[in-house]
Protein backbone atom coordinates (compact mmCIF):
# COMPACT_ATOMS: atom_id res chain seq x y z
CA UNK A 1 0.00 0.00 0.00
CA UNK A 2 2.94 2.65 -0.18
CA UNK A 3 2.83 5.54 -1.86
CA UNK A 4 6.48 6.59 -1.25
CA UNK A 5 7.88 8.18 -3.78
CA UNK A 6 4.42 10.17 -4.47
CA UNK A 7 4.46 13.80 -3.23
CA UNK A 8 1.57 14.36 -4.78
CA UNK A 9 -1.37 15.65 -2.17
CA UNK A 10 -4.48 13.31 -1.10
CA UNK A 11 -7.33 14.45 -0.60
CA UNK A 12 -8.69 14.70 2.87
CA UNK A 13 -11.79 12.87 2.01
CA UNK A 14 -9.95 9.89 0.89
CA UNK A 15 -7.65 10.29 4.44
CA UNK A 16 -10.41 10.75 6.64
CA UNK A 17 -13.17 8.49 7.82
CA UNK A 18 -15.56 11.27 9.71
CA UNK A 19 -15.59 14.90 8.84
CA UNK A 20 -18.55 16.53 10.26
CA UNK A 21 -19.39 20.00 12.42
CA UNK A 22 -21.93 20.62 15.09
CA UNK A 23 -22.78 23.20 17.48
CA UNK A 24 -20.54 22.84 21.08
CA UNK A 25 -23.36 24.91 23.14
CA UNK A 26 -25.31 27.70 20.84
CA UNK A 27 -22.53 30.46 20.46
CA UNK A 28 -19.44 27.99 18.90
CA UNK A 29 -19.33 25.62 16.11
CA UNK A 30 -16.48 22.82 16.20
CA UNK A 31 -15.33 20.57 13.25
CA UNK A 32 -13.84 17.57 13.47
CA UNK A 33 -11.72 15.53 11.30
CA UNK A 34 -11.17 11.97 12.35
CA UNK A 35 -8.29 10.35 10.30
CA UNK A 36 -8.95 6.77 9.20
CA UNK A 37 -5.05 5.89 10.00
CA UNK A 38 -2.98 6.80 12.63
CA UNK A 39 -0.08 6.66 11.37
CA UNK A 40 -1.12 8.99 8.46
CA UNK A 41 -2.97 11.35 11.06
CA UNK A 42 0.39 11.87 12.68
CA UNK A 43 2.28 12.43 9.59
CA UNK A 44 0.03 14.95 9.07
CA UNK A 45 -0.27 16.43 12.34
CA UNK A 46 3.54 16.83 12.60
CA UNK A 47 4.27 18.10 9.05
CA UNK A 48 2.12 21.49 10.15
CA UNK A 49 0.27 21.80 7.40
CA UNK A 50 -2.94 22.11 9.33
CA UNK A 51 -3.03 25.95 10.37
CA UNK A 52 -5.36 28.69 10.93
CA UNK A 53 -4.49 30.01 7.76
CA UNK A 54 -5.34 27.15 6.36
CA UNK A 55 -8.75 26.58 7.59
CA UNK A 56 -9.05 30.72 7.30
CA UNK A 57 -8.78 29.92 3.49
CA UNK A 58 -11.46 27.71 3.55
CA UNK A 59 -13.94 29.38 4.95
CA UNK A 60 -13.70 33.10 3.75
CA UNK A 61 -12.51 34.11 7.31
CA UNK A 62 -9.33 35.72 9.09
CA UNK A 63 -7.22 33.57 10.78
CA UNK A 64 -7.96 35.50 14.07
CA UNK A 65 -11.40 34.13 14.24
CA UNK A 66 -10.32 30.60 14.92
CA UNK A 67 -10.50 30.43 18.72
CA UNK A 68 -8.66 27.07 18.38
CA UNK A 69 -7.34 24.07 16.60
CA UNK A 70 -6.77 21.07 19.07
CA UNK A 71 -4.80 17.88 17.99
CA UNK A 72 -6.89 14.71 20.05
CA UNK A 73 -4.39 11.72 19.72
CA UNK A 74 -6.46 9.19 21.24
CA UNK A 75 -8.75 9.20 18.21
CA UNK A 76 -6.32 10.32 15.35
CA UNK A 77 -8.68 13.61 15.16
CA UNK A 78 -8.26 17.13 14.69
CA UNK A 79 -11.22 19.47 15.77
CA UNK A 80 -11.23 23.40 15.16
CA UNK A 81 -13.28 25.51 17.21
CA UNK A 82 -14.87 28.66 15.25
CA UNK A 83 -17.46 31.63 17.15
CA UNK A 84 -20.95 31.42 15.50
CA UNK A 85 -21.94 34.56 13.25
CA UNK A 86 -25.18 34.08 14.65
CA UNK A 87 -26.51 32.26 18.03
CA UNK A 88 -28.03 28.91 17.23
CA UNK A 89 -31.84 30.04 16.63
CA UNK A 90 -31.09 33.77 16.71
CA UNK A 91 -32.57 35.78 13.46
CA UNK A 92 -30.72 35.39 11.08
CA UNK A 93 -29.26 31.84 11.34
CA UNK A 94 -29.26 29.41 9.03
CA UNK A 95 -27.88 26.01 10.45
CA UNK A 96 -29.39 25.78 14.58
CA UNK A 97 -27.57 22.51 14.72
CA UNK A 98 -24.87 23.76 12.61
CA UNK A 99 -24.36 20.48 11.39
CA UNK A 100 -23.92 21.25 7.80
CA UNK A 101 -21.02 23.82 8.22
CA UNK A 102 -17.97 21.23 7.25
CA UNK A 103 -18.03 21.69 3.09
CA UNK A 104 -15.13 23.78 2.68
CA UNK A 105 -13.11 20.85 4.84
CA UNK A 106 -13.54 18.32 2.12
CA UNK A 107 -12.14 20.41 -0.48
CA UNK A 108 -8.91 20.13 1.62
CA UNK A 109 -5.49 17.77 0.53
CA UNK A 110 -2.74 17.25 2.06
CA UNK A 111 0.51 16.05 1.42
CA UNK A 112 2.00 12.75 2.54
CA UNK A 113 5.50 12.84 3.63
CA UNK A 114 7.75 10.11 2.48
CA UNK A 115 6.65 7.31 3.88
CA UNK A 116 9.11 5.22 5.78
CA UNK A 117 8.30 4.09 9.61
CA UNK A 118 11.15 6.97 10.83
CA UNK A 119 10.18 9.98 8.69
CA UNK A 120 6.85 9.69 9.23
CA UNK A 121 7.87 10.53 13.10
CA UNK A 122 8.06 13.90 11.31
CA UNK A 123 10.49 16.32 10.23
CA UNK A 124 10.86 18.12 13.24
CA UNK A 125 14.90 18.10 13.96
CA UNK B 1 -14.72 -4.94 45.24
CA UNK B 2 -17.96 -1.91 44.61
CA UNK B 3 -19.20 -1.72 40.74
CA UNK B 4 -22.25 -0.24 39.13
CA UNK B 5 -24.57 -1.47 36.32
CA UNK B 6 -25.94 1.53 34.01
CA UNK B 7 -28.15 0.86 31.53
CA UNK B 8 -28.83 4.17 29.05
CA UNK B 9 -31.65 3.48 26.90
CA UNK B 10 -31.33 6.29 24.59
CA UNK B 11 -29.75 9.50 23.59
CA UNK B 12 -32.43 11.52 24.32
CA UNK B 13 -36.08 10.64 25.90
CA UNK B 14 -38.18 10.04 22.97
CA UNK B 15 -36.28 9.24 20.35
CA UNK B 16 -37.09 5.45 21.15
CA UNK B 17 -34.84 1.99 21.28
CA UNK B 18 -35.06 -1.68 20.15
CA UNK B 19 -37.15 -3.55 23.20
CA UNK B 20 -35.04 -6.12 22.63
CA UNK B 21 -31.94 -4.41 23.64
CA UNK B 22 -33.37 -2.84 26.37
CA UNK B 23 -34.12 -6.37 27.44
CA UNK B 24 -30.45 -7.41 27.19
CA UNK B 25 -29.39 -4.46 29.59
CA UNK B 26 -32.05 -5.48 31.89
CA UNK B 27 -30.84 -8.98 31.82
CA UNK B 28 -27.50 -7.82 33.07
CA UNK B 29 -28.97 -6.62 36.28
CA UNK B 30 -28.41 -3.31 36.20
CA UNK B 31 -28.30 -0.64 39.18
CA UNK B 32 -29.61 1.94 37.57
CA UNK B 33 -31.74 2.78 34.50
CA UNK B 34 -30.99 6.68 33.23
CA UNK B 35 -32.06 9.39 30.54
CA UNK B 36 -30.83 12.56 29.60
CA UNK B 37 -33.93 14.33 27.95
CA UNK B 38 -32.63 17.35 26.87
CA UNK B 39 -30.24 19.37 24.77
CA UNK B 40 -29.33 23.48 23.86
CA UNK B 41 -29.22 21.92 20.04
CA UNK B 42 -32.96 22.94 18.70
CA UNK B 43 -32.06 26.15 19.58
CA UNK B 44 -34.15 29.10 21.91
CA UNK B 45 -37.02 28.46 21.09
CA UNK B 46 -37.90 25.47 23.23
CA UNK B 47 -36.94 26.57 26.75
CA UNK B 48 -38.30 30.48 26.25
CA UNK B 49 -41.62 29.05 25.46
CA UNK B 50 -41.76 26.30 27.66
CA UNK B 51 -42.27 23.83 25.34
CA UNK B 52 -40.74 20.55 24.28
CA UNK B 53 -39.27 19.63 21.39
CA UNK B 54 -39.77 15.81 21.49
CA UNK B 55 -42.80 14.32 20.91
CA UNK B 56 -45.17 13.46 23.40
CA UNK B 57 -46.31 10.13 22.21
CA UNK B 58 -42.46 8.60 22.06
CA UNK B 59 -41.76 10.18 25.23
CA UNK B 60 -44.49 8.03 26.92
CA UNK B 61 -43.64 4.71 25.40
CA UNK B 62 -40.10 5.50 26.28
CA UNK B 63 -40.93 6.41 29.88
CA UNK B 64 -43.78 3.44 29.72
CA UNK B 65 -40.43 0.40 29.25
CA UNK B 66 -38.18 2.13 31.42
CA UNK B 67 -40.73 2.65 34.68
CA UNK B 68 -42.36 -0.90 34.09
CA UNK B 69 -38.90 -2.50 33.86
CA UNK B 70 -37.28 -0.42 36.92
CA UNK B 71 -39.75 0.30 39.48
CA UNK B 72 -41.35 -3.34 40.25
CA UNK B 73 -37.84 -4.39 40.58
CA UNK B 74 -36.55 -1.36 42.97
CA UNK B 75 -34.02 -0.02 40.13
CA UNK B 76 -33.76 3.56 40.54
CA UNK B 77 -35.40 5.34 37.30
CA UNK B 78 -32.98 8.60 36.63
CA UNK B 79 -34.20 11.39 34.36
CA UNK B 80 -32.52 14.50 33.69
CA UNK B 81 -33.11 17.78 31.93
CA UNK B 82 -37.08 16.87 31.86
CA UNK B 83 -39.27 18.09 29.08
CA UNK B 84 -35.85 18.71 26.71
CA UNK B 85 -34.88 22.05 28.55
CA UNK B 86 -35.83 21.63 31.91
CA UNK B 87 -37.52 24.76 32.70
CA UNK B 88 -41.08 24.35 35.45
CA UNK B 89 -43.27 23.63 32.51
CA UNK B 90 -40.96 20.95 30.74
CA UNK B 91 -40.51 19.39 34.34
CA UNK B 92 -44.68 19.18 34.79
CA UNK B 93 -45.11 17.77 31.07
CA UNK B 94 -42.99 14.86 31.79
CA UNK B 95 -44.50 14.59 35.46
CA UNK B 96 -47.62 14.46 33.81
CA UNK B 97 -46.79 11.43 31.51
CA UNK B 98 -45.24 9.93 34.09
CA UNK B 99 -48.22 9.84 36.42
CA UNK B 100 -50.21 8.74 33.59
CA UNK B 101 -48.36 5.96 32.89
CA UNK B 102 -48.38 5.20 36.70
CA UNK B 103 -52.10 4.88 36.98
CA UNK B 104 -52.47 2.90 33.45
CA UNK B 105 -49.73 0.42 34.51
CA UNK B 106 -50.35 0.31 38.50
CA UNK B 107 -47.46 1.37 39.44
CA UNK B 108 -46.25 2.78 42.62
CA UNK B 109 -43.35 4.73 44.02
CA UNK B 110 -42.16 7.58 45.46
CA UNK B 111 -40.86 10.38 42.73
CA UNK B 112 -38.09 12.88 43.53
CA UNK B 113 -38.78 16.04 41.46
CA UNK B 114 -35.58 18.48 41.26
CA UNK B 115 -36.89 22.23 39.80
CA UNK B 116 -33.75 23.55 38.42
CA UNK B 117 -35.44 27.17 37.43
CA UNK B 118 -33.08 30.31 39.06
CA UNK B 119 -35.15 32.81 40.73
CA UNK B 120 -34.67 35.93 38.34
CA UNK B 121 -33.84 37.84 41.60
CA UNK B 122 -31.42 35.74 42.73
CA UNK B 123 -29.68 36.20 39.27
CA UNK B 124 -30.04 40.04 39.34
CA UNK B 125 -28.45 39.69 42.71
CA UNK B 126 -25.65 38.07 41.33
CA UNK B 127 -25.66 40.24 38.29
CA UNK B 128 -25.40 43.22 40.59
CA UNK B 129 -22.61 41.34 42.49
CA UNK B 130 -20.86 41.05 39.61
CA UNK B 131 -21.27 37.36 39.80
CA UNK B 132 -22.76 36.68 36.72
CA UNK B 133 -19.85 35.87 33.54
CA UNK B 134 -20.67 35.23 29.80
CA UNK B 135 -19.48 31.60 28.12
CA UNK B 136 -17.97 31.46 24.87
CA UNK B 137 -19.44 34.82 23.55
CA UNK B 138 -19.34 38.24 25.23
CA UNK B 139 -22.31 39.63 25.72
CA UNK B 140 -23.14 42.07 28.67
CA UNK B 141 -25.60 40.81 30.57
CA UNK B 142 -28.48 43.72 31.71
CA UNK B 143 -31.42 43.39 34.52
CA UNK B 144 -33.62 44.23 31.33
CA UNK B 145 -32.56 40.81 29.67
CA UNK B 146 -32.55 38.77 32.59
CA UNK B 147 -36.27 40.21 33.11
CA UNK B 148 -37.46 39.29 29.24
CA UNK B 149 -36.68 35.68 29.79
CA UNK B 150 -39.51 33.82 31.16
CA UNK B 151 -37.34 30.90 32.63
CA UNK B 152 -33.82 31.01 33.73
CA UNK B 153 -32.65 27.36 34.79
CA UNK B 154 -29.29 26.39 35.79
CA UNK B 155 -27.42 23.12 35.08
CA UNK B 156 -27.66 20.77 38.64
CA UNK B 157 -24.61 19.16 39.18
CA UNK B 158 -24.62 15.31 40.88
CA UNK B 159 -25.57 16.54 44.51
CA UNK B 160 -28.71 17.49 43.82
CA UNK B 161 -29.66 14.02 42.38
CA UNK B 162 -27.87 11.92 45.59
CA UNK B 163 -30.09 14.18 47.92
CA UNK B 164 -33.34 12.59 46.41
CA UNK B 165 -31.51 9.21 46.14
CA UNK B 166 -30.62 8.87 49.75
CA UNK B 167 -34.05 10.14 50.72
CA UNK B 168 -35.97 6.99 49.22
CA UNK B 169 -36.86 8.04 45.69
CA UNK B 170 -37.44 5.17 43.28
CA UNK B 171 -37.89 7.76 40.38
CA UNK B 172 -35.90 11.08 40.10
CA UNK B 173 -37.14 13.81 37.92
CA UNK B 174 -35.04 17.22 37.34
CA UNK B 175 -34.90 19.98 35.57
CA UNK B 176 -31.81 21.09 33.56
CA UNK B 177 -29.34 18.65 34.49
CA UNK B 178 -25.51 18.40 33.60
CA UNK B 179 -25.71 15.51 30.99
CA UNK B 180 -23.52 12.78 32.91
CA UNK B 181 -25.15 14.18 36.44
CA UNK B 182 -28.26 11.49 35.76
CA UNK B 183 -25.54 8.45 35.06
CA UNK B 184 -22.82 9.88 37.93
CA UNK B 185 -24.73 10.68 40.52
CA UNK B 186 -25.37 7.04 42.08
CA UNK B 187 -21.95 5.89 41.22
CA UNK B 188 -20.28 8.77 42.83
CA UNK B 189 -22.54 8.01 46.59
CA UNK B 190 -21.46 4.40 46.26
CA UNK B 191 -17.84 6.01 46.78
CA UNK B 192 -16.96 5.17 43.18
CA UNK B 193 -14.60 7.58 41.62
CA UNK B 194 -16.28 11.02 40.09
CA UNK B 195 -13.40 11.32 37.29
CA UNK B 196 -14.38 7.95 35.60
CA UNK B 197 -18.08 7.70 36.75
CA UNK B 198 -18.41 11.40 34.63
CA UNK B 199 -16.68 10.14 31.99
CA UNK B 200 -18.87 7.42 32.00
CA UNK B 201 -22.34 9.23 32.21
CA UNK B 202 -20.61 11.64 29.02
CA UNK B 203 -20.36 8.62 27.53
CA UNK B 204 -23.75 7.31 28.24
CA UNK B 205 -26.19 10.36 27.85
CA UNK B 206 -25.79 9.59 23.96
CA UNK B 207 -26.72 6.50 24.48
CA UNK B 208 -24.90 4.07 21.50
CA UNK B 209 -23.63 7.29 19.94
CA UNK B 210 -19.99 6.37 20.67
CA UNK B 211 -20.50 2.41 19.29
CA UNK B 212 -19.71 1.57 15.44
CA UNK B 213 -21.99 1.77 13.74
CA UNK B 214 -23.45 4.69 15.87
CA UNK B 215 -27.37 5.39 17.33
CA UNK B 216 -28.52 8.07 18.88
CA UNK B 217 -31.83 5.35 19.71
CA UNK B 218 -30.42 1.88 20.76
CA UNK B 219 -29.45 0.89 24.33
CA UNK B 220 -26.15 0.37 26.20
CA UNK B 221 -24.67 -0.58 29.50
CA UNK B 222 -21.63 1.46 31.34
CA UNK B 223 -20.12 -0.92 34.23
CA UNK B 224 -18.47 1.39 36.54
CA UNK B 225 -14.88 -0.33 38.58
CA UNK B 226 -13.06 1.13 41.23
CA UNK B 227 -10.28 1.74 38.94
CA UNK B 228 -11.87 1.78 35.17
CA UNK B 229 -15.13 1.52 33.14
CA UNK B 230 -16.40 -0.84 30.44
CA UNK B 231 -18.80 0.25 27.64
CA UNK B 232 -20.96 -3.05 26.96
CA UNK B 233 -23.26 -2.88 23.69
CA UNK B 234 -26.73 -4.49 23.77
CA UNK B 235 -26.94 -5.17 19.68
CA UNK B 236 -24.99 -7.27 17.76
CA UNK B 237 -25.09 -4.69 15.11
CA UNK B 238 -22.74 -2.58 16.81
CA UNK B 239 -19.90 -2.26 19.05
CA UNK B 240 -17.26 0.07 20.52
CA UNK B 241 -13.91 0.65 19.88
CA UNK B 242 -10.84 2.21 20.65
CA UNK B 243 -11.65 4.61 18.10
CA UNK B 244 -15.23 5.01 18.30
CA UNK B 245 -14.92 5.69 22.50
CA UNK B 246 -11.85 7.98 21.84
CA UNK B 247 -13.92 9.77 19.11
CA UNK B 248 -16.44 10.50 21.08
CA UNK B 249 -14.87 12.65 23.39
CA UNK B 250 -15.17 15.02 20.25
CA UNK B 251 -18.59 15.14 19.82
CA UNK B 252 -19.98 18.15 20.38
CA UNK B 253 -17.12 19.68 22.47
CA UNK B 254 -14.28 22.54 22.26
CA UNK B 255 -11.89 20.69 24.02
CA UNK B 256 -11.73 17.18 23.67
CA UNK B 257 -9.41 17.03 26.43
CA UNK B 258 -10.95 19.24 29.19
CA UNK B 259 -14.37 18.53 29.82
CA UNK B 260 -15.92 21.47 31.98
CA UNK B 261 -19.13 20.58 34.03
CA UNK B 262 -20.29 21.97 37.53
CA UNK B 263 -17.89 21.70 40.23
CA UNK B 264 -14.60 21.12 38.10
CA UNK B 265 -12.92 19.18 34.96
CA UNK B 266 -12.84 16.54 33.75
CA UNK B 267 -8.86 16.00 32.84
CA UNK B 268 -8.48 13.23 29.83
CA UNK B 269 -5.40 13.71 29.00
CA UNK B 270 -4.28 10.55 30.76
CA UNK B 271 -6.94 8.37 29.30
CA UNK B 272 -6.66 5.09 27.81
CA UNK B 273 -8.91 2.64 25.47
CA UNK B 274 -8.55 -0.70 25.54
CA UNK B 275 -11.21 -2.95 23.10
CA UNK B 276 -11.81 -6.46 24.69
CA UNK B 277 -13.66 -9.15 23.91
CA UNK B 278 -17.51 -8.85 23.16
CA UNK B 279 -17.57 -5.45 21.46
CA UNK B 280 -16.38 -3.90 24.74
CA UNK B 281 -13.84 -1.02 25.48
CA UNK B 282 -12.63 -0.31 28.87
CA UNK B 283 -11.55 2.97 29.67
CA UNK B 284 -9.11 4.40 32.61
CA UNK B 285 -6.91 7.56 33.50
CA UNK B 286 -9.80 10.11 33.44
CA UNK B 287 -9.31 12.33 36.31
CA UNK B 288 -11.89 14.96 37.92
CA UNK B 289 -9.94 18.41 38.80
CA UNK B 290 -12.39 20.66 41.08
CA UNK B 291 -12.83 24.27 40.65
CA UNK B 292 -11.37 26.55 42.96
CA UNK B 293 -15.07 28.39 43.16
CA UNK B 294 -18.55 26.96 42.62
CA UNK B 295 -20.22 28.03 39.48
CA UNK B 296 -23.31 26.64 37.52
CA UNK B 297 -23.94 27.40 33.94
CA UNK B 298 -27.67 29.02 33.55
CA UNK B 299 -28.99 28.97 30.73
CA UNK B 300 -32.31 31.55 29.89
CA UNK B 301 -34.14 32.23 26.19
CA UNK B 302 -36.23 35.56 25.76
CA UNK B 303 -38.82 36.33 22.33
CA UNK B 304 -37.45 39.12 20.13
CA UNK B 305 -40.27 38.91 17.91
CA UNK B 306 -42.35 36.59 15.57
CA UNK B 307 -41.69 35.73 12.68
CA UNK B 308 -43.40 34.72 9.11
CA UNK B 309 -42.18 32.69 6.43
CA UNK B 310 -42.89 32.34 2.47
CA UNK B 311 -41.36 29.42 0.56
CA UNK B 312 -40.82 29.42 -3.22
CA UNK B 313 -38.82 28.21 -6.14
CA UNK B 314 -37.20 29.81 -9.14
CA UNK B 315 -36.52 28.04 -12.36
CA UNK B 316 -36.01 30.88 -14.24
CA UNK B 317 -32.64 30.70 -15.47
CA UNK B 318 -31.99 34.90 -16.43
CA UNK B 319 -33.72 35.31 -12.88
CA UNK B 320 -31.48 33.23 -11.10
CA UNK B 321 -28.21 34.66 -12.90
CA UNK B 322 -28.87 38.30 -11.80
CA UNK B 323 -30.80 37.12 -8.75
CA UNK B 324 -28.96 39.61 -6.24
CA UNK B 325 -29.44 42.32 -7.79
CA UNK B 326 -33.41 41.57 -8.16
CA UNK B 327 -33.23 40.79 -4.24
CA UNK B 328 -31.92 44.29 -3.46
CA UNK B 329 -34.58 46.19 -5.67
CA UNK B 330 -37.21 43.84 -4.02
CA UNK B 331 -36.07 44.42 -0.56
CA UNK B 332 -35.66 48.33 -1.14
CA UNK B 333 -38.97 48.18 -2.70
CA UNK B 334 -40.82 47.09 -0.04
CA UNK B 335 -38.68 48.82 2.82
CA UNK B 336 -39.95 52.51 0.94
CA UNK B 337 -43.22 50.87 1.75
CA UNK B 338 -42.85 49.89 4.79
CA UNK B 339 -41.14 53.07 6.37
CA UNK B 340 -43.84 55.17 4.94
CA UNK B 341 -46.57 52.90 7.61
CA UNK B 342 -44.24 52.43 10.25
CA UNK B 343 -43.72 49.01 9.96
CA UNK B 344 -40.25 47.31 11.23
CA UNK B 345 -38.88 44.26 11.02
CA UNK B 346 -36.19 42.42 9.88
CA UNK B 347 -35.84 40.46 6.60
CA UNK B 348 -33.63 37.44 5.80
CA UNK B 349 -34.02 36.38 2.17
CA UNK B 350 -32.15 32.87 2.05
CA UNK B 351 -30.96 31.19 -1.40
CA UNK B 352 -31.05 27.63 -1.52
CA UNK B 353 -29.18 26.28 -4.01
CA UNK B 354 -26.80 28.65 -3.83
CA UNK B 355 -25.69 29.78 -0.27
CA UNK B 356 -28.26 28.69 1.36
CA UNK B 357 -26.38 26.93 4.53
CA UNK B 358 -23.47 29.17 5.22
CA UNK B 359 -24.31 32.41 4.06
CA UNK B 360 -21.32 34.37 3.72
CA UNK B 361 -18.78 31.19 4.67
CA UNK B 362 -19.44 29.49 1.28
CA UNK B 363 -16.51 29.18 -0.31
CA UNK B 364 -18.25 27.89 -3.73
CA UNK B 365 -19.15 31.17 -5.60
CA UNK B 366 -19.96 31.57 -9.26
CA UNK B 367 -21.46 28.71 -9.93
CA UNK B 368 -25.13 29.22 -10.82
CA UNK B 369 -28.28 26.42 -10.22
CA UNK B 370 -30.75 25.22 -12.68
CA UNK B 371 -32.95 25.87 -9.94
CA UNK B 372 -32.54 27.83 -5.92
CA UNK B 373 -34.91 27.63 -3.08
CA UNK B 374 -35.60 30.96 -1.85
CA UNK B 375 -37.04 31.38 1.77
CA UNK B 376 -38.28 34.81 2.87
CA UNK B 377 -37.64 35.05 6.92
CA UNK B 378 -39.32 37.51 8.45
CA UNK B 379 -39.25 38.75 12.04
CA UNK B 380 -40.88 41.87 13.56
CA UNK B 381 -42.25 42.75 16.65
CA UNK B 382 -45.53 41.74 16.18
CA UNK B 383 -47.10 38.89 14.08
CA UNK B 384 -49.57 41.36 12.05
CA UNK B 385 -46.20 43.03 10.79
CA UNK B 386 -43.99 40.16 10.44
CA UNK B 387 -47.12 38.95 8.01
CA UNK B 388 -47.66 42.83 6.43
CA UNK B 389 -43.79 42.75 5.77
CA UNK B 390 -43.37 38.78 4.48
CA UNK B 391 -46.48 39.30 2.51
CA UNK B 392 -45.09 42.82 0.72
CA UNK B 393 -42.23 41.39 0.26
CA UNK B 394 -43.32 37.69 -1.34
CA UNK B 395 -45.64 39.97 -4.02
CA UNK B 396 -42.93 42.43 -4.96
CA UNK B 397 -40.66 39.85 -5.70
CA UNK B 398 -43.66 37.47 -7.64
CA UNK B 399 -43.96 40.50 -9.85
CA UNK B 400 -40.72 42.15 -10.05
CA UNK B 401 -39.34 43.00 -13.38
CA UNK B 402 -36.14 42.26 -13.51
CA UNK B 403 -33.92 43.14 -16.22
CA UNK B 404 -33.73 40.84 -19.22
CA UNK B 405 -37.04 39.31 -17.92
CA UNK B 406 -39.10 37.50 -20.74
CA UNK B 407 -41.22 35.47 -17.85
CA UNK B 408 -43.55 37.92 -17.36
CA UNK B 409 -46.35 35.99 -15.65
CA UNK B 410 -44.40 35.37 -12.36
CA UNK B 411 -41.19 34.78 -10.73
CA UNK B 412 -41.78 32.35 -8.21
CA UNK B 413 -43.03 28.85 -7.70
CA UNK B 414 -44.98 28.47 -4.26
CA UNK B 415 -45.15 24.96 -3.71
CA UNK B 416 -48.36 25.78 -1.23
CA UNK B 417 -51.34 28.08 -0.60
CA UNK B 418 -51.54 29.53 1.46
CA UNK B 419 -47.54 31.29 0.36
CA UNK B 420 -47.53 32.67 3.71
CA UNK B 421 -46.96 30.94 7.04
CA UNK B 422 -47.02 32.70 10.30
CA UNK B 423 -44.19 31.00 12.23
CA UNK B 424 -44.93 32.35 15.70
CA UNK B 425 -42.55 34.33 18.29
CA UNK B 426 -38.97 33.83 17.90
CA UNK B 427 -36.26 33.50 20.91
CA UNK B 428 -32.65 33.89 20.92
CA UNK B 429 -31.20 32.55 23.71
CA UNK B 430 -30.39 35.68 26.27
CA UNK B 431 -28.68 33.84 29.26
CA UNK B 432 -25.75 31.66 28.80
CA UNK B 433 -23.48 32.13 31.83
CA UNK B 434 -21.56 31.18 34.45
CA UNK B 435 -22.82 31.88 37.89
CA UNK B 436 -20.60 32.29 40.59
CA UNK B 437 -22.01 30.85 43.99
CA UNK B 438 -21.51 30.75 47.37
CA UNK B 439 -20.31 27.21 49.33
CA UNK B 440 -23.16 27.35 51.75
CA UNK B 441 -25.37 27.98 47.91
CA UNK B 442 -24.16 24.55 46.43
CA UNK B 443 -25.70 22.63 49.12
CA UNK B 444 -28.99 25.19 49.55
CA UNK B 445 -29.67 25.30 45.59
CA UNK B 446 -32.03 22.99 43.93
CA UNK B 447 -33.96 21.29 46.70
CA UNK B 448 -35.85 17.98 46.06
CA UNK B 449 -39.72 17.51 46.38
CA UNK B 450 -40.85 13.84 47.24
CA UNK B 451 -43.96 12.78 45.58
CA UNK B 452 -45.95 9.58 46.13
CA UNK B 453 -46.90 8.81 42.96
CA UNK B 454 -50.26 5.97 42.87
CA UNK B 455 -52.08 3.59 40.51
CA UNK B 456 -54.85 5.63 41.65
CA UNK B 457 -55.66 8.78 39.58
CA UNK B 458 -56.40 11.79 42.59
CA UNK B 459 -53.55 9.94 45.13
CA UNK B 460 -52.37 12.38 47.28
CA UNK B 461 -49.61 14.63 46.15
Amino acid sequence: MSTTHTASPRPLTELARVIRSKNSGPFTLTLDIIFSSEQEYRAIKESGQITRELIATAYRIEPETITNIVFFDPASAVKIVLPRTVASGSPGDRDVYGAQQHAPLLGLSFTLPQATPDSSRGPRR
Amino acid sequence: MTQCTILSPTAILGYGFPEASFAAGMAMNPDLIAVDAGSTDPGPYYLGSGKSFTDRAGVKRDLRIMLTAGVPRGIPVVIGTAGGCGARPHLNWTREIIEEIAAEERLDFTMALIPSDIPHEVVLQKLGAGRVLPLEHDTPLTAETVGESPYIVGQIGVEPIQRALAAGAGVVLAGRAYDPAVFAALPIAQGLDRGLALHLGKILECAAIAATPGSGSDSVIGILFEDRFELVPLSDERAFTRESTAAHSLYEKSDPYHLPGPGGTLDLTGCSFTETAGGRVEVRGTRYVPSDLPTIKIEGARCVGYRTISIAGIRDPIMIAGLDETLSAVRARATMILERERIDGRVDIRVYGRDGVMGEWEPQRGTPAHEVGVVIDVVAETQDAANSICSLTRSTLLHYGYPGRISTAGNLAFPFSPSDLPAGPVFEFSLYHLMELDEAETKSLFPYELVRVTSRKGGPA
